[in-house]
């Protein structure tokens, strides 16, 4: 693999998508991204979050939107396309634990199972597909690089750990959707894969387990240079 | 022909109908256009995808209400959208038809129209009440984003429900540049892509601003195409290249792919990678230089998509086209039936060389068609 210092000049040319990019992993990504000279456009929920980011990051385009929104998707898109004429890695970063505090699956509202599917498995769903045409485009046009999809997962997706029903089962879904697509693109030279970044200092993990002791947490900073180093190794890997 | 009603990119039940350079006619389902292409051949679409290019709004000196509907831009280049020329009705939208639309009120240079959450002034007229030039206010993110959020496709009266983005985004559509969609790559899924590479027809895109197919009035739509830009990537021309070197045909997915090869061809320079500006008009008079076939939509008589096949089969062939599609109940506008026309071997039709090429032509479409009823042209 490829370290972030010696393949910097690979990177900066890249146009990446992040999702959640205001807070958490999606924040740190968006700054290394561009720190690296990457071209990055980010969505979140919160308007003023948004602008907050777009503002510190000069040269980054901040789109307002909720993927969990079927209505939202295409407008996403186009302004992701728009923003960066094209579309080299999607990163569907934003997720929903689903019931806070954590409940039992029998406890779970269905609604919020709903709301965690939503948001961790169709809306990667639904913002990837309506991606796939600029991604397969830029896969065609640099015969030396591949397009790239980065599904944040968990070790939660594999581990049935109790209280974490919604989010694990979304999460469970989510990895076995990138395995599948990622076979059925390979002749596409689009890769889907999976990261786990490991338990981070984050809202989300807040969120969680409240009472968490943040200095046994990874910093979100140290789990973006690990999926910079991933984009990086899955991008410039030629085809098979 | 009757008019396909609703948006369904890929009806179970969708027609097409072949017509081979020799003349031929033959009916089959749309399902089995990969059949019709052969090893060596080269499909190249259209990944445009397409702008919610319908704003609705006020004009704001008169407070009359209006519905812009975005026509054209001079480049591709995803900052520089401030200025675009545009199409103003007045009031009512796309449940009347655009030929009864009544017309904005009175537009001036300097006028403002408030569109949603984007403001727009009036650069200028462009020699017709119903043309403008008009310039947004606000960065390009701004700009995009009021799109994004406030304007819907345009849509026209033969399609009642109304129309979402994913209705109007081919499974290849990349950059938002489409003021309508390029709606013969409609037929494009994952699936057909797969199946061509595995018959060994290579796949590629350009892309072209497809412009508005109509405006309701006569005056404008005899202007009708606008000048269109396009892109021309270099792994395009590099697939034309090939797909020539080794014999196979190029296979144009629609009139605006056509268009924007065929100019780029028509450049002093020949096909090379890069944007250019398609402002010619292809008709029976046209010397078609890179694209062999073309798949494309049914089109009716006086449109300029229509003119367009004209370049390639003869006006006897097209009509006895026309009355298959009429007799056979294939259905027309975007979301209708689709052609597949090989560009008739008339050119030069003397030289023996050509001949021998028509000979081919015929010799290698005749063999696939066993299964299905071929018509004889002189008896429909």
């Amino acid at each position: 693999m490829t370290t972030p210092s010696s393949s910097s000049s690979t990177l900066s040319p890249l146009r990446v998508a992040v999702t959640g990019g205001t807070s958490g992993l999606g924040l740190a990504l968006v700054r290394a991204l561009h720190a690296r000279g990457a071209q990055v456009a980010f969505v979140a929920r919160d308007a003023r979050r948004v602008q907050r980011v777009a503002d510190e990051l000069p040269g980054t385009h901040g789109i307002v939107g909720d993927i969990a929104d079927k209505l939202d998707t295409h407008r996403i898109a186009l302004q992701l396309n728009a923003a960066l004429g094209g579309l080299d890695v999607l990163v569907n970063n934003a997720s929903s634990l689903g019931p806070v505090p954590l409940a039992l699956l029998a406890d779970t509202d269905c609604e919020d199972l709903e709301s965690a599917l939503a948001a961790n498995l169709v809306g990667p769903f639904r913002l990837t597909k309506a991606l796939l045409g600029s991604l397969a485009t830029r896969a065609r046009a640099r015969p030396e690089a591949r397009a790239l999809v980065v599904n944040i997962s968990s070790d939660a997706a594999v581990t049935p750990y109790a209280g974490w029903g919604a989010y694990g089962a979304s999460k469970a879904a989510l990895l076995h959707l990138s395995r599948i697509w990622n076979e059925e693109l390979a002749e596409h030279r689009v890769r889907v894969v999976s990261f786990d970044p490991g338990d981070m200092d984050t809202p989300l993990h807040a969120q969680a387990v409240p009472d968490a002791d943040p200095a046994t947490l990874k910093k979100p900073a140290d789990a973006a240079r690990e999926l910079l180093a991933l984009i990086d190794a899955e991008v410039t890997r030629t085809a098979a | 022909m009757k008019a396909a009603h609703h948006p369904i990119q890929r009806p179970r039940d969708a027609k097409l109908l072949v017509v081979d350079a020799a003349g031929m006619l033959q009916l089959a389902p749309r399902a089995e256009l990969a059949n019709f292409l052969t090893r060596g051949d080269l499909l190249v679409a259209n990944d445009a995808a397409t702008l919610p290019a319908s704003l609705s709004g006020l004009h704001l000196r008169s407070g009359a209400p209006i519905e812009v509907r975005l026509a054209g831009r001079r480049t591709l280049a995803v900052d520089d959208l401030r200025e675009f020329s545009a199409i103003v009705f007045g009031a009512g939208d796309h449940r009347t038809r655009t030929e009864d639309r009544s017309p904005p009120p009175p537009l001036r240079a300097g006028d403002t129209l408030a569109l949603g959450p984007l403001r727009a002034r009036v650069l200028r007229m462009l020699d017709h009440p119903r043309l403008v030039a008009l310039a947004f206010d606000g960065t390009p993110d701004e700009i995009w984003a009021g799109i994004a959020r406030h304007g819907k496709p345009v849509q026209y009266a033969h399609v009642t429900e109304p129309l979402a983005l994913w209705d109007v985004w081919t499974r290849v559509a990349a950059l938002p540049v489409a003021f309508e969609p390029p709606s013969a790559g409609f037929l494009l899924d994952w699936r057909l892509l797969h199946a061509l590479a595995e018959r060994g027809v290579e796949f590629a895109t350009l892309t072209h601003a497809a412009g508005l197919s109509s405006t309701g009035d006569p005056a404008l739509d005899a202007r009708l195409p606008f000048d269109e830009p396009y892109r021309l990537p270099q792994a395009t021309v590099d697939a034309i290249e090939r797909a020539r070197r080794r014999g196979g045909r190029v296979i144009a997915l629609g009139t605006t792919v056509t268009r924007a090869l065929e100019h780029a061809a028509s450049q002093p320079h020949a096909l090379r990678a890069g944007d250019g500006l398609a402002d010619q008009r292809l008709g029976a008079a046209s010397t078609l230089r890179v694209v062999d076939a073309i798949v494309s939509g049914t089109h009716e008589p006086g449109t300029s998509h229509y003119e367009l096949l004209r370049a390639f089969a003869h006006d006897d062939v097209l009509a006895r086209a026309d009355a298959v599609l009429l007799a056979n109940g294939y259905r027309t506008h975007e979301f209708g039936d689709s052609v597949l026309i090989a560009r008739a071997a008339r050119q030069c039709a003397s030289s023996a060389a050509i001949e021998a090429e028509y000979r081919d032509a015929c010799a290698k479409v005749r063999p696939a068609v066993d299964r299905h009823a071929v018509l004889d042209p002189e008896r429909v």
